[in-house]
């Protein structure tokens, strides 16, 4: 198998004499999980590098056909498994479109919160471990430490640390509590100290900045075309968010900006996801202010959404209640139609493409991974850079296998 | 301001249904919307002339390229979808551009020289659906195995698998 990749027809036979080979990963500490690369080294020069994916390749969009539209969350969340919740989010606010579902303002402002957490726990993680790999293993702790700050709040939620399964077709597994809303805002008050001590380590190191300024440069027209979006889009000048273009969930109601940068460098896409941390504070603190009160759930008829849990425990009529939403043969009924609703997932677009076949299942449930297009994208990165700069890269436009390969 | 933004989405949708039928009149384009999100379904045959107009008229960016099998769908007589989603990365129009496909001729062009982010996400089409892309500059399967026989997302692919991962060739140390 591993010849095959040798014949990458951008390589012109000629120059190919001479080459090094290089087999980068699956397993090696910087790719994080399993990824492969295959490098053509001239000296130190990469001349090409041509990915090797599918070793996570778990058949989820064969389960998402099998599995209902609320049993399915527990399968989103194991995608890009360092931001669960935005994916719960993201695949329940696609099923509510298909649906005409429209949500309680309580269950909008709570999935908003998470939405942002999650956008800090992704960036965290994505800029300590790029750190990381570039040798500044202090960095990393400091964002780690934040990030269990973060678990803690999801289990106070959810009951998991990891893998929530938090969101229910119109509305969410638990209500949160008090409890809950002074643990956010301890968060928040307390993040930009955190932030403070890990862009002092690391924004002006001399060492973080000649490694990343000027590497793996993507350009505006390339970014588009090759359907770049997220921080890596915004790095490179594409002023796009889904939170301001399309409005979704209750980013309508917050005053925040969109980051962007025209370096298109490694380093612009680090000081994208630093900038956005601090707008998702500024997002966080607005809606736990006016976190309105009421039902989690949209109850407009019988059949919409999952009862609260102490309903099913404590009344006759919400157990009644959840055996319709949970037997197969009283669902929902999803129209015989396709939607495509994507939302602004901390790694870029998170989209699914669902068909309706008046179940309530999907027909086909389409992921739409910003890992798979990002990670085309690295060859064209990391052409010319040096073998050492292959990590910087890579961290930077932060790869989650699991998403990648689904 | 939610009937502002939908009637100037209107506009721009019909701005664009006037601009493709000028530049391919002989094309019959089918247009639908559901929750505000515009569908065209093209004629299979004159796919990449379709997909060349769409990026002409400011569709810069292809959000997402998959496919669906339609086989027990139920009242459909067409066998595949391919669904093209589409993006003006300006102004944030977007388009959902379908053919459908059948059997035995699963081949279209390749959007790799429209847009190169088609580039993996037509070698998973073909990986999950065994659907081919001419003119593709380096295609073959993306994520399962090159020697996989089979095309899983189709629907008369057991969940189950059909046993291949038994005969998944073990490679010893002494041969890797």
């Amino acid at each position: 198998m591993p010849l095959e990749l040798l014949e990458s027809p951008d390589l012109d036979a000629n120059k190919r004499e001479g080459l090094w080979t290089l087999n980068f990963g699956p397993q090696h500490p910087a790719t994080h999980t399993t990824l492969r690369l295959v490098l053509q080294l001239d000296g130190e020069i990469v001349v090409d590098a041509e990915p090797d994916i599918g070793f996570l390749h778990s058949g989820f969009e064969k389960l998402g056909e099998v599995l209902d539209f609320n049993q399915y969350v527990t399968i989103v969340d194991r995608m890009n498994y360092i931001s669960p919740l935005a994916n719960e989010i993201a695949w329940h606010h696609a099923v509510e479109k298909l649906l005409g579902i429209e949500l309680t303002p309580r269950c909008i402002y709570i999935r908003t919160i998470f939405a942002e957490l999650m956008r800090m726990h992704d960036h965290l993680l994505c800029l300590g471990a790029c750190v990381l790999d570039l040798g500044g293993a202090t960095a990393f702790m400091y964002a780690l430490n934040a990030r269990e700050t973060i678990y803690e709040i999801c289990e106070r939620a959810s009951g998991q640390r990891f893998h929530t399964s938090y969101t229910r077709v119109g509305g969410l597994l638990y209500d949160v509590t008090d409890d809950w809303v002074n643990m956010v805002r301890d968060f928040v008050r307390n993040f930009p100290k955190v932030y403070r001590d890990f862009s002092g380590l690391v924004m002006k190191n001399r060492i973080f900045v000649e490694r990343t300024r000027d590497v793996g440069v993507l350009s505006r027209e390339e970014a588009i075309a090759g359907g770049a979006t997220g921080p890596i889009a915004r790095a490179s000048g594409v002023t796009r968010d889904l939170r301001r273009d399309e409005p979704y969930l209750a980013y309508d109601d917050f005053d925040f900006d969109v980051c962007a940068s025209q370096g298109g460098d490694c380093y612009a896409r680090f000081q994208v996801r630093m900038m956005e941390m601090l707008e998702s504070v500024k997002i966080i603190q607005q809606a736990i202010d006016k976190l309105p009160k009421g039902p989690i759930f949209a109850t407009d008829t019988g059949k919409t959404g999952m009862p609260d849990k102490t309903e099913v425990y404590r009344s006759i009529e919400g157990l009644i209640h959840h055996f319709e939403s949970i037997m197969p043969n009283r669902q929902m009924q999803a129209p015989k139609e396709s939607i495509y609703a994507a939302t602004e997932s901390p790694n870029g677009e998170l989209g699914y493409y669902i068909v309706g076949d008046g179940s309530f299942r999907a027909y086909r449930a389409r992921t739409r991974p910003p890992s798979l297009l990002h990670f085309a994208l690295f060859p064209k990165l990391i052409r010319g850079c040096m073998l050492s700069d292959v990590v910087a890269v890579l961290g930077s436009i932060n790869i989650i296998a699991a998403e990648l390969d689904r | 301001m939610p009937n502002e933004s939908t009637n100037s989405a209107t506009g721009e949708i019909e701005a664009v249904q006037t601009r493709l039928a000028e530049l391919l009149p002989w094309v019959a384009l089918d247009w639908s919307q559901f929750r505000n999100q515009t569908r065209v379904i093209c004629p299979a045959g004159d796919l990449l002339k379709c997909l060349i107009a769409f990026k002409a008229v400011g569709f810069d960016q292809l959000t997402d390229l998959t496919a669906v099998d339609l086989l027990e769908y139920g009242n459909v007589n067409d066998r595949f979808e391919v669904v093209y989603c589409l993006l003006n990365v300006d102004t944030g129009l977007r388009l959902i551009a379908k053919i459908y496909l059948n059997e035995p001729n699963l081949t279209i062009p390749s959007a790799t020289s429209v847009w190169f982010g088609a580039d993996w996400l037509e070698r998973e089409v073909y990986d999950m659906y065994g659907i081919l892309f001419t003119g593709h500059p380096n295609f073959k399967r993306l994520l399962l195995p090159q020697e996989f026989q089979s095309f899983p997302l189709r629907k008369d692919y057991p969940v189950k698998g059909r046993g291949e991962r038994h005969n998944f060739p073990v490679i010893t140390r002494a041969e890797s």
